[in-house]
């Protein structure tokens, strides 16, 4: 291998392993990107260890695909360990970049999880009531496994985080475009989103006609004119309050937008705005008799943590119902 | 930062109003140490003129760049002290004011340091605001000076002659053949029993013949845009197939008209010919061809009309004229309807000829009716002996129809009873009602009247049942004041019938997104402050559009609406507050949610796909500031730092 090969890595943390199959999604172009860069680690596709990582001098990879949030102190310690070897570490994915899906269970405090896992859902069968532990002793040896976290954070909330490539998972393009900014020394500043600058309404062709919304209804449940705006016609799209870059690929097949691309630049919480921006278009009822009507609309919405913060819960300002010191605050 | 801004702050007594429960000394020497604060001082009345010239002097001699007046609320003197800046060459949005009385001193108690501690926490968020403050001009834009009128009934009439007396152009737009509305169909008006045509047509005649009013008959809007002192109109003009000018009323092609149909103006009580002229002071004072009852234009069936037409005034190749006009200010006097026959099954109404509505029996009553004045019942002709009206007929009844009481009716009827029983003076006239309502001047007295001098039968209570049997109408009802069952049998029946807007409120709203109220009348901007306003600027209100009302009302509210307009009018340029969104192109996505949550209609999805405010219609709501999802959109003078900043302020820290 040429010295003057890039020196390329890549990781899982807690994700469901579907980044991994997106840096895969390259296709042939992978073959391309050999010509001018090594993977030096990738654990998902080649086989390395941990002791390969830690061999690495100081930055000497130039540039780690973190995929995951961190869910465990594995996560954490790995996430650490890839920070001081890579030059350039970019949080690749919904859960790095913002929790993602996993951040959700921020709404549970660790021992809750471990008793809906372990001992509440109908199909396990534990008796004796066991849960993980981190460390057990059998015949005088002991077993050290990760601990699990009381929450889940992104990338960046644990170590400093170079630039994103959002999306669950990333489009392969993006991928592409930071591999290609890259290559030509063409990097934008430090902390840029590589994705579009606006929101996902500037790439989606679908039209909205401006007026407000009366009823919420999910995707299934409803015929979707695929030339109208969704939210036009009650279904949630995130697509607002999310960053562009992804083509309005979902809205484009007649499902919404769920925000995996995290907020633009100048959003702090995408949930919370969101829920602004739909409170100040809902439209029900005579003007003084609406609040009841209003509030009866709300409950119909499914599971609106899931809704509004699908991928941005531990990034919230809110955060969900756990802190970073212990559970249920 | 390169600009420092060097901050006043001038601490208002109000008397004992503050200074009784808040130590405005201290907070004087308080605030002088904080950020930005090189002045400070306090006064026994900054609103005085002595008080004024101490923030002048203080603003030339300190170079202040903003000013804080704590004092009183900022709808009491922001004004005040705004001007007092600018007379020291400070911009008028370098002032702010701190509600030190109404936030603070008035609504905590003395004997205690806290409401010290509150003004100073509120004078901090203000020094907070207005040092990152921009100075801004007001925003100009040029308007039309022409007026719109819609409908000409006498809410319009009174208000287009309002505006073209002060010297404005106006343009009546009235959808039926002739301008009057339904005035011109009232036998005598109450309390004082006017001839209604006879004090109607002459404002008609001035209409026509005002030489800054377009009269605009059988003529509608299709469609308006823009907006304040800039409205765009497009009224279309539908053709009478009479030349209005040539026409010389002789008569003789409605003599020769083979066709009879309905006539509107009698409330079908009486025919007309497919050529005619509503009543013969209408105006324009022309023949109209109703093309819906004529034998047929295209291609010609019959041409009678024309042959007989002396003046060569009918042309059958008449066409729609499309007219397109710039509106500084619109008046919508779109006026009512009855309820309609169709959702009133009780009392037997569109089942009996008999029973008829309040606007039948003012043609009844009228000279220039079909019986000529006689009062004669459309079944057989016959007077009738026992006349039974019936009020609230369809109104006040929110379980079956309208919840609203339609105000006029009890008058009416008063009058209705009295002419007839003048007109029969052998007659018997009952009046079945639920209460008398005649809140007016000289309205109770008229009703008193009519109840003693004219012996009319007033029975409180609803009718049960109206049927007819052997040939005769009965009418069952309850007086609820002897509690005796009534039974009479009625030869005609007159029902109040609820007014109920017409259809050109609705048309009206669409054109100009106006906000319409549970009943579908207009609503206006304030129910008792902005009674003639709509929240669409430029555009107002006159007559029973915006809701039930008399002929001395409409007048009043045309005359309103009519001043409002002119004030508008005369302004040589449109000024607005320039504290209105602002919107950052680069972070506008073009989602268009703004749009909609817009009250005042000022945003739109421009060209470039992106957000675009009139800054002459914003009202600096903030509501699209705040819905933005992506933040594009922020207030000028109230930006995300600046609230963020204040908020800081006051929780101290």
């Amino acid at each position: 291998m040429s010295k003057n090969k890039k020196k390329i890595g890549a990781y899982w943390a807690s994700s469901c392993g579907g980044c991994d199959v997106a840096l895969l999604g390259l296709h042939e172009r992978i073959l391309e990107l050999l010509d001018f860069a090594e993977i030096a680690f990738w654990p998902a596709a080649t086989d390395f260890k941990y002791d390969d990582l830690k061999g690495y001098g100081n930055n000497e990879l130039d540039v780690t695909f973190f995929n995951g949030g961190i869910r465990t102190t594995e996560n954490a310690e790995i996430a650490e360990l890839l920070r001081e070897k890579s030059k350039l570490l970019v949080a690749y994915g919904s859960c790095a970049h913002q929790g993602g899906i996993p951040g959700l269970a921020n709404m549970s405090g660790k021992n809750e999880l471990f008793d809906t896992v372990y001992k509440e859902i109908p199909t396990t069968n534990n008796p004796d009531g066991i849960i993980p532990q981190e460390s057990i002793k059998k015949d005088g040896l002991t077993l050290n496994l990760p601990g699990l976290q009381e929450r889940v954070r992104s990338l960046d909330r644990v170590v400093d985080v170079d630039y994103t490539v959002p999306g669950c998972p990333p489009p392969p393009e993006l991928t592409e475009d930071f591999l290609e900014l890259l290559i030509n020394g063409e990097l934008p500043e430090k902390g840029s989103v590589i994705a579009g600058s606006k929101t996902v309404c500037e790439e989606c062709s679908r039209e909205w006609n401006k007026e407000s919304i009366d009823a919420f209804h999910r995707p299934q449940e409803v015929d979707i004119d695929p030339d109208k705006c969704l939210l036009d016609q009650g279904i949630i799209c995130m697509g607002p309050v999310t960053r562009s870059g992804c083509d309005s690929s979902c809205p484009e097949v007649n499902m919404p937008c769920k925000g995996c691309f995290g907020p633009p630049s100048k959003v702090e919480d995408q949930g919370m705005e969101m829920l602004n921006s739909l409170a100040s278009v809902l439209q029900v009822g005579e003007e003084g008799q609406a609040l009841e009507q209003e509030k009866e609309l709300l409950s119909n919405l499914p599971d609106p943590i899931g809704t509004f913060y699908t991928f941005s819960l531990s990034n919230s300002i809110f955060g969900g119902k756990v802190s970073e010191g212990g559970e249920n605050d | 930062m390169a600009f420092k801004p060097r901050i006043g702050v001038f601490i208002c007594h109000c008397g004992e109003n503050i200074a009784g429960t808040v130590d405005v000394s201290n907070l004087a020497e308080e605030i002088i140490g904080y950020d930005n604060v090189s002045f400070s001082t306090d006064y026994e009345y900054m609103c005085s003129d002595p008080g004024q010239n101490k923030i002048k002097e203080a603003i030339e001699e300190e170079n202040l760049t903003g000013v804080v007046v704590a004092a009183c609320s900022p709808s009491m003197h922001e004004d005040t002290f705004r001007r007092v800046v600018e007379e020291a060459d400070l911009n008028r949005y370098q002032c702010e004011i701190a509600n030190i009385r109404e936030q603070c001193s008035w609504v905590h108690g003395e004997g205690n340091d806290r409401p010290t501690e509150k003004a100073l926490k509120i004078i901090k968020g203000t020094v907070e605001k207005v040092k990152r403050n921009v100075s801004m001009e007001p925003v100009e834009r040029e308007h039309s000076d022409k007026c719109l009128v819609i409908g000409g009934g006498i809410a319009g009439i009174q208000a287009a002659l309002d505006v073209a007396e002060a010297g404005n152009e106006v343009i009546l737009v009235e959808k039926s053949p002739t301008i009057g509305g339904h005035m011109a169909q009232l036998s005598e008006t109450f309390p004082t029993l006017d001839c209604s045509q006879c004090i109607l047509t002459p404002k008609m005649v001035e209409v026509n013949q005002h030489p800054n009013i377009e009269l605009m008959a059988y003529s509608e809007v299709r469609g308006i845009s823009g907006y304040v002192g800039n409205y765009r109109a497009r009224i279309e003009r539908k053709p009478t197939y009479v030349d209005a000018d040539a026409c010389n009323l002789c008569g003789d092609c409605e003599e020769v008209c083979p066709v009879e149909v309905t006539d509107e103006f009698n409330q079908g009580l009486d025919t007309r010919k497919a050529i005619n002229i509503p009543f013969s002071q209408a105006i324009p004072s022309s023949y109209t061809l109703d093309t819906e009852a004529c034998l047929g234009l295209n291609p010609l069936r019959c041409s009678e009309c024309a042959e007989a037409c002396d003046a060569d005034a009918i042309n059958f190749d008449q066409t729609s004229e499309y007219v397109e006009e710039e509106f500084g200010a619109i008046i919508a006097a779109t006026g009512y309807d009855l309820y309609p026959k169709e959702k009133m099954g009780e009392y037997g109404y569109g089942e009996y000829d008999d029973v008829i509505d309040g606007l039948q029996f003012e043609r009844l009553l009228s000279a220039t009716g079909p019986t000529g004045g006689e009062v004669r019942r459309p079944s057989d002709g016959k007077v009738p002996e026992n006349v039974v009206f019936i009020q609230c007929s369809g109104s006040r009844d929110p379980e079956n129809h309208n919840s609203y009481c339609s105000k006029i009716c009890c008058m009416y009827t008063a009058k209705h009873a009295k002419l007839y029983r003048e007109t029969v003076p052998d007659g018997n006239a009952y009046v079945f009602y639920i209460d008398i309502r005649a809140g007016g001047k000289d309205y109770e007295e008229f009703i008193q009247n009519v109840r003693e001098e004219d012996r009319v039968l007033y029975l409180k209570g609803k009718v049960s049942k109206l049927k007819k049997a052997d040939g005769k109408m009965k009418v069952w009802g309850l007086d609820e004041i002897s509690g005796e069952r009534v039974e009479i049998d009625a030869d005609l029946v007159v029902l109040a019938q609820s007014i109920i807007p017409s259809e050109g409120a609705e048309e009206t709203s669409e054109h100009l997104n106006l906000n319409l109220g549970a009943n579908g009348f207009f609503k206006e901007a304030h129910p008792k402050l902005r009674p003639v306003e709509s929240l669409t600027g430029g555009v107002f209100y006159a007559g029973t559009g915006q809701g039930p009302k008399d002929i001395p009302d409409s007048v009043s509210q045309g005359s309103g609406a009519a001043a409002k307009a002119i004030d508008l009018l005369a302004k040589p340029t449109l000024s607005h507050d320039p504290q209105v969104v602002e919107i950052d192109e680069d972070l506008c996505s073009g989602c268009g949610l703004c749009v909609g949550q817009c009250p005042y209609d000022a945003l739109d999805i421009n060209s470039k796909g992106v957000a675009e405010v009139n800054e002459l219609l914003c009202e600096g709501c903030g509501t699209c500031a705040s819905g933005c999802p992506t933040n594009a959109l922020s207030l000028r003078n109230l930006t995300d730092e600046q609230l963020t900043e204040m908020i800081h302020a006051h929780i101290g820290d």
